[in-house]
């Protein structure tokens, strides 16, 4: 299987990964119920990851990077954590359901009110709209890194900098980018950052989890055991503590602190530079198919290793099973969680094909692609061969 | 017959991920010690503490060690 999914998921990790994580499970205790020695080993492996992960963006308190289950446990507690009656919060049209839940059920309850920053036909996150929708109650902006549909990069820094200028907060969802491109929390201006464990940083599954600035409290999601001040009847308020309860995914850490170390030693530039390169080769392939529309082209952004197009004549998901099928070729069709991007694109009612490429991807597979959705578009066109296939 | 108490400095934490730094930084600078379940004579409440040997210098080896890293909850002087 040529695995294109990896905005969903990277299947291929850094050996050491599962190495780590077969470890743990037959010698890590519970992080921070115990001090024998096999539950200090894993204490030692949640520290750690904690520590690698402040130095991969830059953030000087290892303490507040919180671990959750995934990115959509951590934004549940950053907004619910942040978010009070009354306040008026600005998200984008780039959104992942895992943004946009949350803030709709705090919408529908009465607690917030809600403004979009509007996408383009062409992709384009329209960022001249966004200093016209603060109100002198907006307490947050919560945006993506990156749009997990074309890849588009959004400008962070430049929204931090409006938040920041009208007093609000600013939540950087990074599930997409964390692992792919570089990422400082300082330099963008992020007062969270949010992110999964499981995609571009190569980890297990059932990681992730976001760092938050010194000089913001937020109310925890989920209260319950901690390990520590247990006679206090509420959530203890030092950090990691206050966000995190109940055991941690210790086995699932020691593998994200593994993939973690892999990543440092390796430089996310080598990371970023290697994606580019495969996006630009297949954006270029798939340009010679007349029948395929690429989506976020000439949408004026830079891109992560993401690209979703749609083949005229095949609807997405019959495209995407064929490809699956007939050429072993892992993609994602659908709607990809992400409706407000869809319907700016146009595409709400038939969906794209999704194809996004990783750290173990490489130039062959991406040709292999090519040549399948050729060989696609060929036998769609009449098997004349118009395509070259 | 029970272990022969003996007299340890003992560092108490607002947070398990602050003992395990303790734990790293002192290792790294070499100041003797080991974590302990937190001691009931400091509390009752769970989490981990930082035991070292009473010895001159070692206290101060281990406030350098930390020293911008992370701040100790407590210093008690008691036998273990």
């Amino acid at each position: 299987m040529i695995y294109l999914n990896n905005a969903a998921t990277t299947i291929q990790k850094p050996p050491a990964v599962a190495d780590a994580v077969v470890a743990a499970m037959s010698g890590a205790g519970s992080c921070s119920r115990g001090a024998s020695p096999d539950d200090l080993a894993a204490a030692r492996s949640v520290a750690g990851a904690r520590v690698k992960l402040a130095r991969l963006i830059g953030f000087r308190h290892p303490e507040r990077v919180i671990f959750a289950h995934n990115a959509t446990v951590a934004l549940n507690t950053a907004i619910f954590g942040l978010l009070r009656p009354g306040d008026h919060v600005i998200t984008t049209d780039f959104e992942h359901n895992s943004v946009l839940r949350p803030l709709h059920e705090l919408e529908r309850r009465g607690i917030i009110e809600l403004d979009y920053v509007p996408a383009d036909r062409a992709g384009r996150l329209c960022m001249e709209a966004l200093e016209g929708l603060f109100q002198p109650n907006t307490r947050a902006v919560v945006a993506t890194h990156a749009s997990n549909l074309t890849g588009a990069i959004t400008d962070a820094a430049t929204i931090a900098r409006a938040a920041h200028a009208h007093g609000a907060r600013f939540i950087l969802d990074a599930s997409q980018t964390l692992g792919a491109l570089p990422v400082d929390m300082a330099a963008l201006g992020a007062d969270i950052i949010c992110f999964t464990g499981h995609k571009a940083l190569m980890g297990p599954q059932g990681t992730g989890g976001l760092a938050v600035a010194p000089d913001l409290e937020l109310t925890p999601l989920v209260h319950g055991g901690t390990g520590v001040k247990s006679a206090d009847p509420f959530q203890p308020s030092s950090y990691p503590e206050h966000l995190e309860a109940g055991t941690m995914n210790a086995h699932g850490l020691a593998g994200l602190d593994a993939a973690l170390e892999f990543l440092l030693a390796l430089g996310i530039d080598r990371v970023e530079a290697h994606e580019r390169a495969l996006r630009e080769r297949f954006v270029e392939g798939v340009a010679a198919i007349p029948s395929i529309t690429v989506y976020g082209v000439d949408d004026g952004h830079d891109h992560t290793g993401v690209v979703a197009l749609n083949m005229a004549g095949i609807d997405s998901s019959s495209l995407a099973d064929r490809l699956a099928c007939e050429f072993d070729i892992a993609t994602r069709a659908g709607l990809h969680c992400a409706p407000r991007m869809h319907a700016a694109l146009g595409t709400l009612e038939t969906g794209a094909v999704r194809f996004s490429f990783g750290w173990y991807t490489d130039a062959a597979d991406v040709d292999v692609a090519i040549a399948a959705l050729t060989r696609i578009a060929d036998e769609l066109a009449g098997g004349s061969g118009a395509y070259g296939a | 017959m029970g272990r022969e108490r003996v007299e340890r400095i003992v560092v108490s934490f607002a947070s398990t991920f602050d003992a395990m730094e303790a734990e790293r930084l002192c290792q790294e600078a070499q100041v003797p010690g080991r974590i302990i379940p937190l001691p009931v004579e400091i509390d009752s409440e769970c989490g981990l503490a930082w035991a070292m040997p009473p010895e001159d210098g070692v206290l101060a080896s281990f406030n350098a060690a930390v020293e911008g890293h992370l701040v100790p909850e407590g210093i008690h002087r008691i036998m273990l």
